[in-house]
């Protein structure tokens, strides 16, 4: 229990921190010759095609985009993000991903999914439209089943109003 | 349980068995229910209630059914006359918990001998406050069926007002005890039956991060509760059909939002429409030939419509953004829906073609989730504004809030369309729970679940 709240304190402040900025610069992902290291013989770190290593490479902050109540539209902080992701996914031409859509708990359930169905389209068509092919991503809505911060409040509810980005085999 | 999957998948194309992975055993539904003697002529009737105010503090006597041998039922372990105060106390329960009465149950009053069932001993009923007297008797067939009579009294002119009886399968007991209870409310009410009628919903157990959903059914007083899936996938928004034989409901079992309809006596269940899109809100059409269903195409929600058995989908609205829900009027011939195409939910009216689509909330407040009452006379829905249930009239006048909690959605009408069930959502924690409230507003009550409990969809008068 401890462990979530820290865990969820971490996570927010993370956020807050990137709200403040425009952008994210110190998020960028490190350079793909650091972590994507050529010698296959290193077993020991997140592999290619699993989410450790998306995370990794992106920076934990740039896998989710956020939204405003009952918005679904791509502001600059989330295009941002979106890029750093482009950029991996490029880079990485085998991998399939999900767009996760998530609406707050402030909703009716049924409106929520289709909701949390937008917004997952959105992050896909922003995707979609700096290159990478729609055929690769898949989109999946759980409206208001499963939020991450769990608390009801304005804070909460915009780390619950948001599309994740998760890397599937 | 392995075993039995890998066999259902030899038997079975494997993606019929991806989707039935999530699903329990078939459940057994009880028998035919059958009248066996029709109400009394009401001729000479004199008590007529139409102010239900009135009916708060009329007193109903209810002691034990009698019996005219006590002898085994499969019913209950102690036989036919424990039986008789079981039926006694299923129907006090029925009449006090809608908040209209107030009922002696039989663990408080004397108990009545076979022969007065319909010779009443009217001293021993008197000068214990109760205006109506019920009395009933509970009789073990030869075939094994139990035969259930039901007679309600009026005290002070010492005169029958109704009777009825049915022959039940002893697993259909409780149905006889709210046959029973609706005689009552309907004869001293004047408003249709909703007591023998089954509800649907998701029961939840789990932290609010990681809650374990499963579709569940029981009476519409809680008991003979089971459940449907197993909770491993998530499962929502469940509909029953009008005749009660298939449940249609939203489940994650293939990884993805779609609506099912599960065959409640085979246990099978299909998708309601072949494709890859997500399916959200199934609802039923009043005769069942029809289900209404929403589906998001690149993140656009549309209402569609496809026959239960099967065939070609129908969409009924093209407006940008997410139209979702939809609920039919009685008649089948105009449907209730929500959508965002002005900006926020609001509250429309189309004709059952989708023609003709006009917008019916104008109060303030988001409009969503909106059920037709099945009088015709009302639309419950939520106002997504302020989360609390309320009803306007069809063109969205009069519109009257009627519950007060932090977050209360997704109302769902008694047979009757007398009550209102609905959840409601607490603050921070996010346990849910069913709830019922009368269109007066002032009787809310919870209606117990083993669980936390979401999601209520209330089934019509049982066949």
């Amino acid at each position: 229990m401890n462990t979530r709240v820290a865990t969820g304190l971490m996570l927010a402040s993370t956020i807050a921190l990137a709200a403040c900025q425009k952008k994210a610069p110190e998020e960028l992902p490190p350079p793909p010759t650091q972590t994507a290291t050529p010698t296959p013989t290193s077993p020991t770190g997140p592999t290619v095609g699993s989410q450790q290593h998306f995370t990794d490479a992106v920076g934990v902050a740039n896998t989710v985009v956020y939204f405003d109540t009952d918005q679904y539209n791509i502001d600059s902080e989330d295009s941002a993000k979106l890029q750093v992701q482009g950029q991996y996914f490029s880079q990485y031409p085998q991998l399939n991903f999900t767009v996760e859509g998530h609406a707050d708990e402030r909703g009716t359930r049924e409106y929520n999914l289709a909701l949390g169905e937008r917004r997952a389209n959105a992050a896909k068509n922003y995707l979609v439209s700096i290159g990478i092919p729609a055929n690769r991503i898949r989109t999946v809505s759980y409206g208001k089943e499963r939020p991450v911060a769990l608390g009801s409040n304005e804070s909460a509810w915009a780390q619950n109003r948001r599309a994740a980005t998760v890397v599937i085999n | 349980m392995k075993q039995l999957f890998i066999f259902a998948t030899a038997l079975v194309a494997a993606p019929l068995a991806a989707q039935n992975e999530d699903l329990g055993q078939p459940i057994q539904e009880g028998g035919e229910v059958e009248t066996v003697m029709e109400a009394e002529d009401s001729e000479g009737l004199t008590f007529t209630i139409t102010d239900e105010t009135a009916l708060e503090d009329l007193g109903i006597a209810i002691p034990g059914f009698a019996t005219d041998a006590d002898v085994a039922t499969p019913a209950n372990q102690n036989g036919t006359a424990a039986l008789g105060k079981e039926l006694a106390r299923v129907i006090t329960a029925d009449l006090r918990n809608n908040g209209l009465f107030k009922p002696t149950g039989p663990d408080a009053l004397p108990q009545p001998s076979f022969p007065e069932i319909n010779a009443p001993n009217w001293p021993t009923w008197s000068n214990r406050g109760a205006e109506m007297l019920v009395h009933g008797y509970v009789r073990a067939r030869s075939d094994n069926r139990l035969t259930v009579g039901c007679y309600l009294y009026d005290m002070a002119l010492q005169q029958q007002l109704v009777r009825e009886g049915w022959v039940v399968q002893p697993a259909d007991w409780r149905r006889a005890a709210h046959k029973c209870a609706d005689l009552v409310y309907s004869r001293l009410t004047g408003e249709s039956p909703f007591f023998d009628s089954r509800i649907a919903y998701i029961a939840e157990t789990g932290p609010k991060d990681n809650r374990t959903k499963r579709l569940a059914i029981m009476d519409s007083d809680g008991a003979n509760h089971r459940f449907i899936t197993t909770g491993r996938s998530t499962a929502l928004t469940p509909r029953y059909s009008p005749d009660y034989k298939k449940l249609s409901y939203l489940s994650y079992v293939d990884g993805n939002p779609r609506i099912y309809v599960y065959d409640i006596g085979t246990g099978r269940q299909t998708l309601v429409t072949q494709s890859d899109n997500p399916t959200f809100a199934p609802r039923w059409s009043p005769d069942g030939r029809y289900i209404l269903y929403s589906m998001a195409v690149n993140g656009n929600t549309d209402i569609y419509r496809v026959p239960s058995t099967g065939g070609t989908p129908q969409r009924l609205t093209d407006a940008p953004g997410i139209d979702i829900g939809g609920s039919y009027s009685p008649d089948g011939s105009r449907i209730v829906f929500e959508s965002d195409r002005s900006g926020g939910q609001q509250c429309y009216v189309m004709n059952s073609d989708g023609s003709n689509p006009r917008r019916i909330s104008f109060f303030g407040g988001r409009c969503a989730t909106p059920e037709w009452s099945p009088r015709g006379d009302q639309i419950a829905f939520t106002n997504s504004s302020s989360f609390n249930v309320g009803v306007m009239t069809p063109s969205g006048g009069s519109v009257r809030i009627l519950t007060r909690g932090w977050q209360d959605e997704a109302p769902t009408w008694a047979p009757n369309g007398r009550i209102i069930q609905f959840f409601r959502t607490e603050r921070n924690s996010g346990k849910a729970g069913l709830w019922q409230v009368d269109l007066t507003g002032e009787n809310e009550r919870r209606l117990p679940t083993p669980v936390d409990g979401s999601d209520p969809a209330w089934g019509p008068i049982l066949p």
